[in-house]
């Protein structure tokens, strides 16, 4: 049987971070991950999603060599990161969000054929694939502009296409989607979902902060919060776990000191978040059934909250992230 | 790079790359890819080049008419075009080399390196092959005008020599800024105020505008450790005919050294950058610090 593409066992690490000038000796502990087990299968997409400084970036970092993990063990095309670093090498690329690697000075095409030629490409395909990959992208009319005078979301493009050149058997992108617009960013999911339709035997490692991407294009998805994983499976699965209850989005007036807190003191909500806006909120409700729909519309009654808009939808990866954190992922990096 | 390659010549996302190349192949490839943008950059930031030329040639110039207004040995004007010269050797490999890898992180750069099957000695043998040849430009015109400028009469005694020592400086040079390269790859922003204070005391050190002979014994012989001062020394003997009087030690003998320091900064920046990238690996000191 072949061995995962990629298989963490209670894999952990740990900063340690040292204090200010006076403080120098007390060095404080940060849990960036812990005990986190995955098995990805070849072929698979796989997301990790989680808000800023959940640890999905540390993940990476660990399975593409980057960083060492201070307990357990990660494993890439069954070889061990910490162990056998130069064998996992070959295998892997990797691309994050809002990176500006390369130099400016150089074209895109430049800049590309000198990240190939560190994976060994022989130089005319190197020149060949680029080409191909710049047109599937959109970006081969810039083939010869200098990357510095790139926009961000194409510069993206160009660190996208570089990700892909060296053929990698497996492909970490971290918030590759970060700065793209809607329609360059629906281009790439295009993209990423083809190269990996094209070959069963790649694997790609997704980490997003966009629920729509990762429930889009994910085989499946780890909800990662504070370093651990909450859950596992594939979007289908995990947005089963709230078929039972009924998500409703209530639009109010001023909700006049209604809070989540207040909401969700009702046995009846099993979680609330509110949205302020202008002239009025955003409720978006999980109900324990349909029928405590009323014990809500009363408290609101109550308050004199009037009710503008109310409907019922189908639960998203959104609502299972705050079913199981308890916030929305928009709250937790506002509140940061 | 510039050659227009027809489309629909590879089914890209599903054929496979054909030869990767792997073991001394890829480290040649690595080696000339990293020193591409070092030679191209040169040619493409034209303003670059006038700033590296006109500055050191302005320090080049007080030397001089200081020298003439003491009525130094008309040497000492090559002495000093020639220290001109090679200051800008030392000026790239203190910014491009030493503390290049902490730019290189922050860009993120770095981290595609390390993910990359290539060696990390393989990318700093690139950055000091491309910084050399681009400097070495900028090294021939600031001798060229420094000649012009000031009628320099330069008599080489021996083309081989002279050669050799040029090639050898070189290369304790860069392998000095190879291994100072891996310690700077635990810093952060300390790196570049580190740069900022090892320039002027090495122009000092090094006799830029001056043969090292005039300091103490003692002085001069830790000097050498910098491997500009015995390079400097020696071809300063080799072009100038007062050159030998003026000389620390023998051409032999300095020839002889800087071969150690060749073998001893080459072996010390594999030694030590393979064991800062594990420790820079295990503090996770290797990517940017907005990450």
């Amino acid at each position: 049987m072949a061995p995962f593409a990629i298989e963490t066992e209670k894999l952990g690490r740990i900063y340690k971070i040292r204090g200010n000038k006076k403080e120098r000796k007390i060095r404080k502990e940060l849990v960036a991950l812990a005990d986190v087990d995955l098995q990805i299968q070849q072929g698979e997409l796989f997301g990790l999603l989680g808000p800023n400084g959940a640890g999905k970036t540390t993940l990476i970092k660990i399975l593409t060599t980057l960083l060492a993990p201070t307990s357990g063990r990660a494993l890439v095309s069954g070889y061990d990161v910490a162990e056998a670093p130069q064998l996992v090498r070959p295998l892997i690329n990797m691309v994050s969000g809002g990176e500006s690697s390369g130099y400016g000075l150089l074209t895109v095409r430049e800049n590309l054929w000198m990240f190939s030629q560190f994976y060994g490409l022989p130089s005319k395909e190197a020149n060949q694939r680029i080409v191909e990959l710049l047109h599937q992208v959109g970006l081969a009319d810039r083939i010869h502009t200098k990357s510095s005078d790139l926009s961000t979301g194409l510069r993206q493009k160009m660190n996208i296409v570089r990700g892909f050149l060296t053929d990698p058997r497996v492909l970490f992108l971290d918030e590759p989607t970060l700065g793209l617009d809607v329609s360059a960013s629906r281009d790439v999911r295009k993209f990423i979902r083809g190269w990996l339709d094209a070959d069963k035997s790649r694997t790609l490692l997704l980490t997003t902060h966009y629920m729509v991407e990762a429930e889009e294009l994910c085989d499946r998805v780890a909800i990662i919060n504070q370093g651990r994983v909450l859950a596992c499976d594939s979007p289908e699965v995990l947005k089963r776990r709230l078929q039972r209850d009924a998500i409703f989005v209530i639009e109010t007036s001023p909700l006049n000191g209604l809070s989540a807190p207040k909401l969700e003191a009702l046995h009846e909500v099993r979680k609330a978040t509110v949205t302020e806006k202008e002239g009025g909120a955003l409720l978006n409700l999980i109900l324990v059934e349909e029928s405590a729909l009323a014990a809500v519309i009363n408290i609101l009654t109550q308050k004199d909250i009037k009710v503008m808009h109310l409907t019922k939808r189908e639960p998203t990866l959104e609502d299972v992230f705050v079913d199981l954190v308890g916030r929305s992922m928009a709250e937790m990096e506002q509140s940061e | 790079m510039n050659s227009p390659v027809p489309r629909g010549q590879i089914n890209v996302l599903a054929e496979p790359v054909s030869n990767k190349a792997t073991g001394w192949r890829l480290f040649v490839k690595t080696v000339i890819a990293r020193a591409y943008p070092r030679i191209i950059g040169q040619q493409r930031e034209k303003s670059w080049m006038f700033f590296d030329i006109f500055l050191p040639m302005m320090a080049v110039s007080a030397y001089v008419f200081v020298y003439r207004a003491i009525g130094a040995p008309e040497d000492y004007v090559g002495f000093v075009v020639m220290g001109g010269a090679m200051t800008a050797f030392w000026l790239n490999v203190l910014w491009g080399m030493s503390s290049q890898l902490y730019w290189e992180k922050e860009n993120g750069n770095l981290a595609l390196y390390i993910i990359a099957p290539n060696q990390l000695m393989a990318i700093l043998l690139g950055m000091a092959l491309g910084g050399m040849v681009a400097t070495a430009l900028r090294a021939v015109v600031i001798i060229l005008l420094g000649t012009l400028l000031f009628n320099v009469q330069f008599v080489v005694i021996s083309f081989f020599q002279l050669l050799a020592v040029f090639l050898l400086a070189m290369v304790a040079l860069y392998g000095m800024g190879m291994m100072t390269s891996s310690l700077f790859l635990l810093l952060s922003r300390e790196a570049w105020h580190i740069s900022s204070l090892a320039q002027e005391p090495i122009y000092l050190a090094s006799g830029f505008y001056f043969p090292i002979k005039s300091f103490p014994y003692w002085v001069a012989a830790t000097a050498s450790i910098i491997p500009l001062t015995l390079g400097l020394d020696a071809m300063r003997q080799l072009v100038f005919p007062t050159g030998a009087t003026l000389g620390f030690l023998s051409v032999g003998i300095e020839i002889g050294i800087l071969l150690v320091l060749c073998v001893v900064f080459l072996t010390g920046a594999r030694v030590l950058l393979a064991h800062m990238e594990k420790l820079a690996i295990r503090e996770g000191r290797l990517t940017e610090s907005r990450r």
